[in-house]
């Protein structure tokens, strides 16, 4: 059992220094180096050819339109396009890398020096990003027989080169530090901000749970004043929540070995999603030589500047920009604003208020009710089994007064629970208002009956003592009559 | 003994076909026949394809007889070294690695020569993946150099040179990294050329060092070299480093040397390898300087040019050539085809990898996988494989700077005739001096041919005709003019192999 501090205690001692390196997967259609599909769950090796299973004599060509959207990626991080740029070799052995080695960038990346800001609680962080490179992505192996699906102990390996050769763009930032306690916010932020950034360039799906958004999270941990502490890169986060979970648990323990006298070792480590921890990869300091070299069979690339302006001057509005607008249009503050785009929420609520709802409708049941629901079960928003659509036709009902809040949050749970959409919830659990007059009197008159004393009050004026006898009826009718609706009726017969 | 078909040039029987004399099949068949014949002595085929040669033959054949036109070597049958991929028919880079491996898919250049209607009489031997200068690295035979069988034929390409110094093949490709088709055909007596570094596609050749490796023609004049280089030869966009341009007219250069004027060409003599011929064998440099002196009463001027880096440039590609070898060797791990080696069920990933390399590679592959790992590690990589890269840099320079003065250099190919088996592979380094004059042409770029010039106690000598990048025509004028004070060509006059 790893020893943990407290996030409180670990944050008093200590200054946190974030790092981020994310995969992209591009849409490209076809792959980095050959003519091969990249739709994502084929049937395995269905995806191939002589060259993305490097077959000998095979040789690679590069993606025009991967290299284009890498350098949009590149000029939206407010990135400088390297005037001259060349592939290099990665070499090392593994049997999902079909050459045993890996075609990437070395000493000189596709785009470089850029930044990207996001907002925290109110603050404002500029995260300086050190380069953007492209490079290809591996087969997937899956291990069989073992119990743990991992190499060890298992009787057969499996690998599947549907996923060899699709383009990949790997975006490094600076060593952020400065973040403090808010750090695994501002790491999940980042990646929120990057995703929302690649999204509207249209250049990927960007979707963490297929894989084609894979992030790996450095931390390290120093007294003030201090230099920074040794780090330790934890691999393939694969959600956002992932992201702020993996910062916290890293920076309690490596408070806890720091506070106990102990080094932090190089290391990469895995994250369990289960849990929430992170358990050690191999070490960095016996971490496998490389051997970078300039890859001989790719030509060297030298992209001109008047294609350059041309995509810089083509970028579409960026989420920041767009984040503004809806911001205005919403009419919210800027503060709601931001927990808007820190829940992830702002496609879903536009999508809820591009299905009817208004927008502070929309915000307050992503941001409370659903958010809620999303926290208990470890979700995102998007995962929820409630999109937009419903969302808006709840609200709906709630605005025809056939909802009340009440019955709006037992229509989710049936919702949620997969019982069909919002209306045929509330018909299948019998959740609408009774709006029906005659059995909202008949429910009145009977409370008053039971009531003597309260009923005698509000005779005589005490209109408080309305709710004694509201509660009375919306007791009697499991909470389907409004509110409002009983104590008018109340008033009237007792006024 | 003209009336053999074998001893024609491909060019003549090309006309043949084209013009009716003889039938695509008929030629090919007794090329085949030569083969059956003779290559039990020789050596030179690691796998004959002789239903698939015929169809092709039959194929042009009928494709003639309704009036199609053809290119200039239909029907001409050719034999491809076995490190270049052939879709359907074995590829082994003559490496226990690759053994039984069939391809899936053709190299452009043999797509080229089906285009071109030359059935392909088989695959030729080779040292293992190139490397090496005399054939004997192969792990599947011994070839035996044609004017003595107890010598070798060169290497990597002895195969190919073999095949047509014997006249199992009228024509070869051969690939040339460091002199691997030159020197061959320079100790077999027959011409061989390595076009412009990128001016011949790479796809599907089956890589030891990705920035040298060029494939070229083989044959006993330059006449027929020409015609094969310009089938093969143009741009490809399934190779990145292949240079989009025309062709240089090589036929056209080869049939106006043919006349014997070099009347206004400069040719370069390098300062730097008269010291380096001080370390060949005097009957080679006699046999040169006799080729030295033919040129000029051709008309040649010869000038005297430094290019001092070129001290360098047998380092430089052992520095080179192992780093991007032991990077494009790593592929062949057992995972995907080839040789598995030691997979019993209880065996990890990692240690079946490890055997199949073991058991898979031949001393020399694992000698320079194991310079090139090195030459790139950390701690090493700017020492070894960067300063070579500068290196490289000076000796293109000095090329560049060299071709202000002259049209072409010229040298002895190789500075030893064919030696003895054995001779040299218990001493890498003197098995590397083989390339000593050829390697630097491969760290420039540019077109390196080798032509028979003379003989020395026997054995063929070659010289070798560098030009500028896409100077290819160059080089194949200044042999052809070469050969037209030959009579009969010395190619021509190999002993009589009598086989079976």
């Amino acid at each position: 059992m790893t020893k943990l501090s407290t996030y409180e205690a670990a944050m008093a001692a200590y200054e946190p220094v974030l790092g981020l390196e994310t995969h992209i997967e591009l849409d490209t259609g076809t792959k980095m180096f050959c003519g091969c599909p990249t739709a994502f769950g084929a049937e395995p090796n269905t995806q191939i050819c002589p060259v993305c299973l490097a077959l000998p004599g095979a040789l690679p060509v590069a993606n025009r339109a991967a290299v284009e959207a890498t350098m949009k990626i590149g000029l939206a991080l407010n990135c400088r396009i390297a005037e001259w740029t060349r592939f290099a070799r990665k070499n090392y052995f593994y049997p999902d890398m079909p050459k045993n080695f890996q075609t990437s960038q070395y000493e000189e990346p596709l785009c470089e020096d850029g930044y990207v800001d996001v907002a925290v609680d109110g603050d404002h962080y500029r995260v300086e990003i050190e380069r953007v490179h492209l490079e290809e992505d591996t087969g997937k192996t899956l291990h069989v027989g073992g119990a743990t699906g991992r190499i060890h102990g298992a009787t057969e390996s499996l690998v599947d080169y549907n996923r060899a050769g699709i383009p990949l763009v790997e975006i490094v930032t600076k060593p952020v530090p400065g973040a403090g306690d808010l750090a695994p916010e501002v790491a999940r932020a980042y990646v929120t901000e990057l995703r929302d950034i690649v999204r509207s360039l249209g250049v990927s799906d960007v979707r963490m749970e297929q894989g084609s958004l894979r992030c790996d999270v450095n931390v390290s941990l120093n007294r003030a004043g201090d230099a920074w502490g040794t780090r330790t890169e934890t691999k393939n986060v694969n959600s956002l929540r992932s992201v702020e979970r993996a910062v916290r648990h890293e920076i309690r323990r490596q408070a806890a070995l720091l506070d106990s006298g102990e080094k932090i070792h190089q290391e990469t480590r895995h994250f369990h999603e289960a849990t929430g921890e992170t358990s050690p990869g191999r070490s960095k300091e016996e971490a496998t030589d490389y051997r970078y070299f300039p890859e001989p069979d790719l030509a060297v690339m030298e992209p001109d500047r008047e294609w350059v302006e041309r995509l810089r001057s083509g970028l579409p509005e960026l989420p920041r920009k767009r984040r503004e607008r809806l911001r205005a249009e919403w009419g919210l503050g800027e503060l709601e604003m931001q927990s808007v785009v820190n829940a992830d929420a702002v496609e879903i609520i536009e999508a809820t208020v591009a299905a009817g709802a208004s927008p502070t409708a929309a915000v307050k049941w992503w941001l409370g009710e659903l958010s809620r629901r999303a926290n208990e079960t470890g979700v995102e928003l998007g995962e929820l089994r409630i999109g937009p659509e419903q969302v808006a036709e709840l609200q709906g009902m709630v605005d025809d007064g056939r909802l009340n809040d009440k019955l709006a949050r037992q229509v989710i749970d049936g919702v949620l629970a997969d019982e069909g959409g919002p209306a045929e919830v509330a018909a299948s659990r019998g959740l609408e208002v009774v709006s029906d007059t005659g059995a909202l009197e008949a429910a009145v008159d009977e409370a008053i009956a039971a009531n003597p004393d309260a009923a005698e009050k509000i005779r005589g004026g005490k209109h408080a003592a309305a709710g004694a006898l509201i509660g009375a009826v919306m007791k009697s009718t499991k909470g389907q009559a409004d509110a409002g609706a009983v104590r008018e009726l109340i008033l009237s017969k007792l006024g | 003994m003209d009336d053999r078909i074998i001893d024609r040039t491909a060019a003549g029987l090309a006309a043949d076909i084209r013009e009716g004399r003889a039938t695509s099949r008929s030629v090919t068949e007794a090329f085949l026949d030569r083969i059956d014949a003779v290559d039990g002595e020789v050596g030179a085929f690691l796998h004959v394809d002789r239903d698939g040669a015929l169809a092709t033959a039959s194929e042009v054949d009928a494709a003639l007889a309704a009036g199609e036109e053809l290119g200039p070597l239909a029907g001409v049958p050719v034999a491809v070294k076995d490190i270049v991929v052939t879709g359907g028919m074995p590829t082994t880079a003559a490496s226990k690695i690759l053994e039984g491996w069939i391809p899936p898919y053709d190299a452009t250049v043999v797509e080229r020569l089906q285009a071109a209607g030359t059935p392909i009489l088989g695959k030729t031997n080779l040292d293992e993946f190139a490397m090496g200068s005399s054939t004997e690295y192969s792990a599947y035979r011994r070839t035996a150099n044609p004017w003595d069988t107890a010598r070798i034929p060169g290497g990597s390409g002895g195969g190919s040179a073999a095949a047509v110094a014997a006249k199992m093949a009228p024509l070869a490709i051969g690939t040339d990294t460091g002199g691997s088709i030159r020197q061959p055909g320079a100790v077999t007596g027959t011409l061989g050329a390595k076009p412009t570094y990128g001016s011949n596609s790479r796809y599907g050749l089956i890589a030891f060092s990705s920035s040298l490796d060029t494939p070229g023609p083989v044959a006993r004049n330059a006449l027929d070299a020409a015609l094969l280089h310009e089938v093969i030869s143009g741009h490809d966009p399934r190779d990145s480093t292949s240079i989009d341009a025309p062709v240089p007219p090589v036929a056209e250069a080869a049939r106006s040397g043919a006349s014997g004027d070099l009347s206004g060409l400069r040719l370069g003599v390098v300062e730097q390898f008269a010291e380096g011929a001080g370390a060949a064998e005097p009957g080679v440099l006699d046999a040169y300087l006799a080729g030295v002196d033919q040129l000029v009463k051709l008309g040649a001027e010869i000038v005297e040019v430094s290019c001092p880096s070129f001290s360098y440039a047998l380092p430089t590609y052992y520095l080179i050539a192992p780093s991007e070898a032991s990077s494009n060797l790593a592929r062949y791990d057992g995972v995907r085809y080839g040789l598995r080696s030691g997979d019993d069920g209880r065996r990890s990933l990692e240690e079946v990898m490890g055997l199949t390399r073991e058991a898979g590679f031949g001393p020399e592959v694992k000698r320079r996988i194991i310079l090139g790992t090195y030459a790139l590690s950390a701690g090493y990589v700017d020492q070894f494989y960067g300063r070579a890269q500068k290196v490289r840099t000076l000796i293109k320079r000095d090329f560049e700077a060299t071709f202000e003065q002259c049209d072409a250099l010229i040298s002895p190919t190789t500075p030893f005739t064919a030696f003895k088996y054995g001779e040299r592979t218990g001493d890498p380094y003197q098995m590397y001096l083989a390339d000593l004059f050829t390697i630097p042409t491969n760290l420039y770029g540019g077109p390196g041919i080798s032509v028979p010039v003379g003989l020395s106690d026997g054995m063929p000598v070659g010289l070798q005709v560098m030009g500028p990048v896409m100077g290819d025509d160059i080089t194949y004028r200044v042999a052809s003019a070469l050969e037209s004070t030959q009579d009969p060509l010395l190619a021509d006059t190999a002993p009589e192999i009598e086989g079976k």
